[in-house]
């Protein structure tokens, strides 16, 4: 966290194209880039692929599976708000089974990195559909998805308190190969996000995934009812990536070798940025591909550029410098020559 | 899978209003060549730094794939909420970001069969498209648009020039006969021989269109309206109940396995529920 990393002048100059190592590592989990596509917000990836090279970016985490097919919740499921949206699809999946034989099966064969989403509306159910998995293997890591808002019982938002959230994330522990990374993801609405996150990683979860949506309402002023048939639902979309930035950062605080996947609004490479100097390991984009679906490659490029612009030469050594002690000295990578700098180069120099 | 659709820059060319509507011509390369009748677009909202996050979604009125500007598209818009007015205020060369074609087209017939095209308000803009297509295969086109009143009506002109026979209905009887455009379609089915109804329209209208229709043993093709999130298939915002061939109900897309259904599969009274005996619908604990 405190890496003597050298920064650079505020130099733009991309045209010596230096090699840059965009490999990041959550955990035990490898991933060629750090941007992966946010659960619920990409399906399987199939759909994607149509408008980028799927392979391209670090991965896709699919849509939450859960043991039996299930229909989600009636419609209107959705509300636009400012800057964001509401859900509530209420986890409409085709069952674990199905999932395995069509959507990982086709992962598999496109060479995707796969990061499987489990649900589950008992401790029972995630600790039977990690057993269906296990057996199926063929994927790189599972996000265990305590916090869908999206459920009849408040309850069930296993994320809500830490001995629950704990509970979920131990048995599917055991039920999983050894060599298999756990994220947990966990909810935002609670009062102490760093209690959960070190409760789930006692019990044995190899990370966190911060944050999933926010519980939010929409009346429908037309028909004077709420908006949503589920009355309530899931708020994302760039108006919570400030509470996703400060959860990712009060995580990293407390516990800083905790792997974590930052999430959250994330719109431009910038905003990934801004997750990644908070302390995330690799983030994933989410409502604004609903938006952009080429948004996972954009973002992914648009963060390059970024880091390269701040004269990073590999990633990781962005992960957490929101955080650094001290300020290291700065220095340009376009190899300081004099002429380079113009007034606009020292413009954060205040007078 | 839309497995043919592309994100593209384009560029407005011309807003014309028309009645309570809007046509929007914009240059969208690339998905002009591969649109069929009844397939739509999805239109990005408010330029870079908007507060929309949403795309919305229009049926393709008419693709044009020659003339100055290269391949060029026609939707309709009506202005009703906060995106859509923004829209009917671009100018000519304004920006827009299109992604399409989407969703299913109309199924054709393959050989030369009568068919009665139903339009409700701007729902009648798809319609162009097919009639034109139809007529291409030697159809018989018999075309009914309705609206509540004579500003709401839309295509009549571009329709009347397509189709066989033109039949205007407004509920307050401003415009053509005075009554629903199912009463129109009734008519028709009663006194001719019909093979196939195709509608595009208001949810309430097209699920009369498919009842009338089926009760008759006439196979019909409804475009559904639901509203979409993302109108590529990820975000499973879109589905209403359908029921399948082997008789299981299913929660479906409207984005990707729509948005034209048969009437018949389609279980209209029970939109806006998880109807009993959907596939995954769950039961509540005791």
């Amino acid at each position: 966290m405190t890496g003597a990393v050298i920064v650079s002048g505020r130099s733009s100059d991309h045209s010596a194209k230096s090699a840059f190592d965009f490999t990041t590592s959550v955990g035990s989990l490898d991933l060629i880039a750090p941007i992966l596509t946010a659960s619920g917000c990409a399906a399987s990836g199939r759909e994607l692929d149509n408008y980028f090279d799927i392979t391209a970016i670090g991965g896709v985490v699919t849509k939450s599976i859960m043991l039996a097919p299930r229909s989600g919740r009636a419609t209107p499921r959705m509300a636009e708000t400012p800057s964001g949206m509401l859900n509530s699809i209420g986890l409409q999946g085709p069952g674990v089974e199905s999932f395995i034989e069509n959507d990982l099966a086709w992962l598999r064969q496109r060479g995707v990195r796969t990061i499987v989403s489990i649900a589950g509306g008992s401790a029972e159910e995630f600790g039977k559909v990690a057993a269906k998995l296990r057996v199926a293997s063929g994927f790189d890591a599972i996000e265990v998805n305590i916090s869908c808002p999206n459920v009849e019982d408040r309850g069930q938002v296993f994320a809500c308190r830490a001995d629950t959230a704990a509970q979920i994330v131990q048995i599917v522990r055991r039920n999983s190969d050894n060599k298999i990374p756990i994220f947990a993801k966990l909810s935002p609405d609670v009062t102490d996000i760093v209690e959960i996150a070190s409760s789930v990683a006692q019990a044995g979860a190899s990370g966190v995934s911060v944050i999933n949506t926010l519980l939010g309402m929409v009346i429908n002023t037309n028909s004077m009812r709420p908006a949503l048939a589920g009355v309530t639902g899931g708020l994302s979309g760039p108006a919570i990536r400030p509470v996703a930035v400060r959860c990712i950062w009060q995580i990293r605080n407390a516990l800083p070798d905790l792997p974590i996947i930052g999430m959250g609004g994330v719109r431009t490479g910038h905003d990934a940025l801004e997750m990644v100097l908070a302390g995330a390991n690799a983030v994933s984009v989410g409502t604004t591909i609903f938006s952009d679906p080429s948004a996972p490659m954009r973002i992914q490029d648009e963060l390059e550029h970024e880091l390269r612009s701040r004269g990073f030469t590999k990633f990781s050594q962005a992960v957490s410098y929101a955080h650094r002690e001290v300020d290291v000295i700065l220095q340009s990578d376009s190899q300081t020559e004099e002429s380079d700098h113009t007034d606009e180069d020292w413009d954060f120099i205040s007078e | 899978m839309n497995s043919g659709a592309l994100q593209v820059n384009g560029e407005v060319l011309d807003v014309q209003r028309t009645g309570k509507y809007f046509v929007m011509s914009v240059t969208a390369p690339g998905i002009v060549e591969r649109t069929q009748p009844g397939q739509f677009v999805t239109v990005g909202m408010g330029g870079e730094t908007s507060s929309m996050i949403l795309r919305r979604s229009f049926a393709i009125q008419r693709v044009h794939s020659r003339g100055m500007y290269g391949g060029t598209l026609e939707f309709v818009v009506s202005p009703a909420g906060k995106g859509t007015k923004w829209l009917t205020k671009l100018r000519r060369h304004d920006p827009l970001n299109l992604v399409g074609p989407l969703g299913k087209p109309f199924t054709l017939p393959t050989k030369a069969v009568s068919c009665v095209l139903v339009g409700g308000g701007y729902g009648s803009a798809p319609l162009i498209m097919l009639a034109e297509s139809l007529r291409d295969r030697g159809c018989r086109v018999d075309t009914i648009i309705g609206a509540s009143t004579e500003m709401k009506l839309y295509g009549e002109l571009e329709l009347k020039r397509v189709s066989t026979s033109l039949t205007l209905t407004t509920e307050d009887g401003t415009a053509g006969i005075q009554g629903r455009a199912t009463d129109a379609l009734v008519t028709i089915l009663d006194a001719a021989q019909v093979d196939v109804v195709y509608a595009c329209g208001p949810m309430p209208m097209l699920a009369s269109v498919a009842e009338e229709s089926t009760a008759r043993k006439v196979f019909s093709q409804c475009s559904v309206e639901e509203s979409m999130a993302c109108g590529i298939g990820v975000c499973m915002t879109c589905v209403l109940p359908i029921v399948g061939e082997d008789g299981v109900t299913r929660m479906l897309r409207s984005c990707v396995e729509g948005p034209i259904f048969r009437g018949d599969r389609v279980r209209w009274s029970d939109i806006g529920t998880i109807p009993d005996g959907t596939l995954g619908k769950e039961v509540s604990q005791p």
